[in-house]
């Protein structure tokens, strides 16, 4: 029993310590506190609107979101838009129709259209193709208690500049903290107060890069919610299903044992 | 079907009668569930249920992801998109199969070191073990070929890594590679062979799992004492055994259950954790990812691959001797194919007469220095190909090969081992009292006293 005991806790160790790594990492990345953290966590469908508006008035005008349908700006636990609103929304952006041959106005059917004149990359899943959080000594811990860091990442990108600039065989490059090699290519896309939020909420450049970075995190993986409560429900059913089949179990071998005593 | 003496179903009825006399598929399947099962297996044995589970939860979500995907270099990003965003359900389906691979991998895993712990390898065993390395090998292919269709970053660099390791191979190497690969570099054909492969290997496991069980049910099961089941009579067979249904069932659905609860808690909170962020970033011939990774369950071979690179004496020696044929990289190759080769003639390899490490106070070192090693492994393979971890990776991957190569076969000879049990009742006896002695001192229940 020993070596059982040994094994379980040698596996849950392994469990606890995966062994997964992200690309170049390097750079300092801040624990920004996001709504939908832990397993309880949820969307704050106020901050998504307004990272949208981030993303539609600076960042969509080199960046793309070829992935994500417009239609599912109404998903209720996402921004919750109504079908009015996409619609008058998706107006907003001119797509070209193979059909037609020609360009017109976007509708709810649509995706977001992908931008790709700027060389910048689509931001459709880039909360998920980049993480925050290593190691430490490739054990996994820090992605464990801190989460893989997608959207920490962002925003620490976003706000990340130290206003040091140089220039390499014609094209410039910004120095950011959070950057793995240090230099981008990005010019800094935020400043404070670039959007006026209908909300009222403060504009101060951290608002906006923790709103932009949790609408992204809500373009990659839109059915968040849909999956933890899932998971919610399956590990509850499940605890329950273990706890009777336990007592099943208990139950079934207590005359064999007996018997194997008294004998 | 089982060599210990046990009740065969009867035909009772007309009806069943008729049937049986036609094709004795209801016998069979009785047979197979009432199989005499030793009283005495711990919880490492509730991984073969384990293992029969993920190879249908696997076979299952797969079959309704295939529904929803497309093998195209152009299109298989995007329909993995598709599925994650458009598909009822298909983000939970995408992210079941996913992680039950990871699920999978554990189990194996645990089940192989129980097997290599409690002695299940040896005689008259070497068949089923042999079977269950086929059913690991085809395992790892189907896993490999599975990480490639969603056509992300490490899905391309990774089959650029692997198939390149045969292209290592001298003379037929290149026409081997071309091969798996449809053309002369990873691209639409390669996506479109491996899909296919990797719908068809499922089955083949499927098939070999049957066979493995077939084999292990023609021997009986082992037990952690490695004491075999008394076969004189039926009544010392029944003293040692209990049937598989419905004592081992409910056991091992418990086990299952539990194990479910915490697998859901990972697919619910946490799915992306046990994968790679650079596979969210579609395939780029162009881009090379910084560091290339697999993924966990590869990393303890993967580490031996790279641990014998050109500066190693034995490689050195090798190439010498070879007159150059074979080189490092040829070397990495035949030691990662090789270190499952001699785990899987451990049965040949090991002398001792012993089954059970239980009672081999020699081999409990060696075997758990083995597990360490193996999660040493593990961590090197993750690590990027330097110092320190290059040197660590050598001497982890020579304990690797000095356990079957030379421990096992030298133990045998030298090791003392203890005394062990007349019979699997004794030691099931054995152990419930010591429970019950236990359960004595927490409650101190007077009457709760063995008869004895």
């Amino acid at each position: 029993m020993k070596f059982v005991k040994t094994v379980f806790i040698v596996l849950s160790a392994f469990l606890v310590g995966s062994f997964s790594f992200a690309a170049g990492g390097g750079g300092y990345v801040k624990d920004f506190d996001f709504s939908f953290e832990g397993p309880f966590g949820a969307y704050d469908q106020n901050q998504l609107q307004r990272g949208l508006k981030v993303y539609t008035e600076v960042c969509s005008s080199c960046h793309g979101l070829k992935y994500v349908p417009l239609r599912t700006l109404a998903d209720k636990d996402g921004l919750g838009y109504s079908e009015d609103q996409v619609r008058a929304y998706a107006e907003y952006y001119e797509i070209f129709d193979p059909e037609l041959d020609d360009y017109r106005a976007a509708v709810p059917a649509d995706h977001f259209p992908a931008v790709v004149d700027a060389g910048a990359p689509d931001l459709s899943l880039m909360a998920k193709a980049r993480a925050g959080f290593h190691g430490p000594y490739g054990t996994g811990i820090s992605q464990l208690v801190n989460g893989m860091g997608g959207p920490e990442y962002i925003a620490s990108l976003l706000t990340g500049y130290t206003g040091e600039e140089k220039e390499e065989y014609g094209s410039v490059f910004y120095e950011n903290t959070a950057y793995p090699g240090k230099w981008i290519a990005m010019a800094p896309p935020l400043y404070g107060e670039d959007v006026d939020y209908d909300d009222g909420h403060a504009n101060d450049i951290y608002s906006e890069a923790q709103d932009v970075a949790a609408f992204l995190m809500w373009a990659a993986e839109p059915k968040m919610m849909a999956r933890k409560h899932s998971g919610f429900v399956g590990v509850l059913f499940l605890v329950l299903l273990s706890f009777l089949l336990y007592l099943t179990n208990k139950r079934l071998w207590a005359p064999i044992k007996k018997e194997s005593i008294s004998s | 079907m089982s060599g210990i003496p046990h009740d065969h179903y009867e035909p009772k009825t007309k009806g069943e009668k008729w049937l049986n006399s036609r094709l004795p598929i209801v016998g069979l399947l009785y047979d197979t569930i009432m199989i005499p099962t030793p009283k005495n297996l711990n919880w490492m044995w509730i991984w073969g249920i384990v293992l029969t589970f993920c190879l249908a939860l696997q076979i299952i979500t797969g079959i309704v992801l295939a529904m929803h995907y497309t093998p195209h270099v152009d299109m298989a990003f995007a329909s993995i998109e598709h599925i994650m965003r458009n598909v009822n359900g298909g983000h939970m389906i995408r992210y079941l199969h996913s992680n039950g691979a990871s699920l999978f991998f554990i189990a194996v895993y645990a089940h192989i070191f129980r097997g290599l712990y409690y002695g299940s390898y040896k005689a008259p065993r070497e068949i089923t073990w042999i079977i269950g390395m086929l059913i690991y090998l085809l395992m790892m292919g189907t896993a490999f070929m599975g990480y490639v269709l969603p056509w992300g970053q490490m899905s391309f660099w990774g089959a650029t890594v692997i198939t390149g390791l045969f292209g290592a191979i001298p003379f037929i190497g290149e026409p081997i590679q071309t091969l798996l690969l449809g053309g002369p570099a990873v691209d639409n054909a390669t996506l479109n062979r491996f899909f296919s492969l990797h719908y068809l290997f499922p089955f083949l496991i499927a098939g070999l799992v049957i066979v493995h069980i077939w084999a292990f049910h023609t021997t009986g099961n082992n037990n952690p004492t490695g004491v075999e089941v008394r076969r004189t009579s039926k009544a010392e067979a029944e003293k040692d055994t209990v049937s598989f249904w419905p004592y081992f069932v409910i056991k091992d659905l418990f086990a299952l259950a539990v194990l479910l609860a915490v697998f859901f808690a990972i697919v619910g909170f946490m799915p992306n954790y046990l994968g790679h962020p650079d596979n969210y970033i579609e395939a780029n011939p162009l881009a090379t990812p910084a560091h290339i990774v697999p993924e966990w369950y590869f990393l303890p071979f993967y580490a031996i691959l790279r641990a014998f690179t050109a500066e190693v004496w034995v490689v050195q020696f090798a190439s010498f001797v070879t007159g150059g044929i074979i080189d490092a990289k040829f070397f990495g190759v035949l030691a990662m194919f090789g270190a499952i080769i001699v785990m899987a003639l451990a049965p040949w390899l090991d002398t001792s007469s012993v089954r059970s490490a239980r009672y081999r106070p020699m081999l409990k070192w060696w075997f758990g220095i083995l597990v360490f090693d193996f999660f040493a492994l593990m961590w090197l393979g993750a690590m990027p190909a330097e110092e320190p971890y290059a040197t660590l990776s050598l001497i982890a991957s020579a304990y690797w090969f000095g356990y079957f190569l030379v421990i096992l076969p030298l133990l045998g000879i030298i090791e003392k081992p203890g005394s062990q049990p007349t019979s699997i009742e004794e030691d099931f006896k054995k152990k419930q009292l010591k429970k019950a002695d236990k359960d004595d001192d927490y409650f101190s229940k007077p009457d709760a006293t063995p008869a004895e």
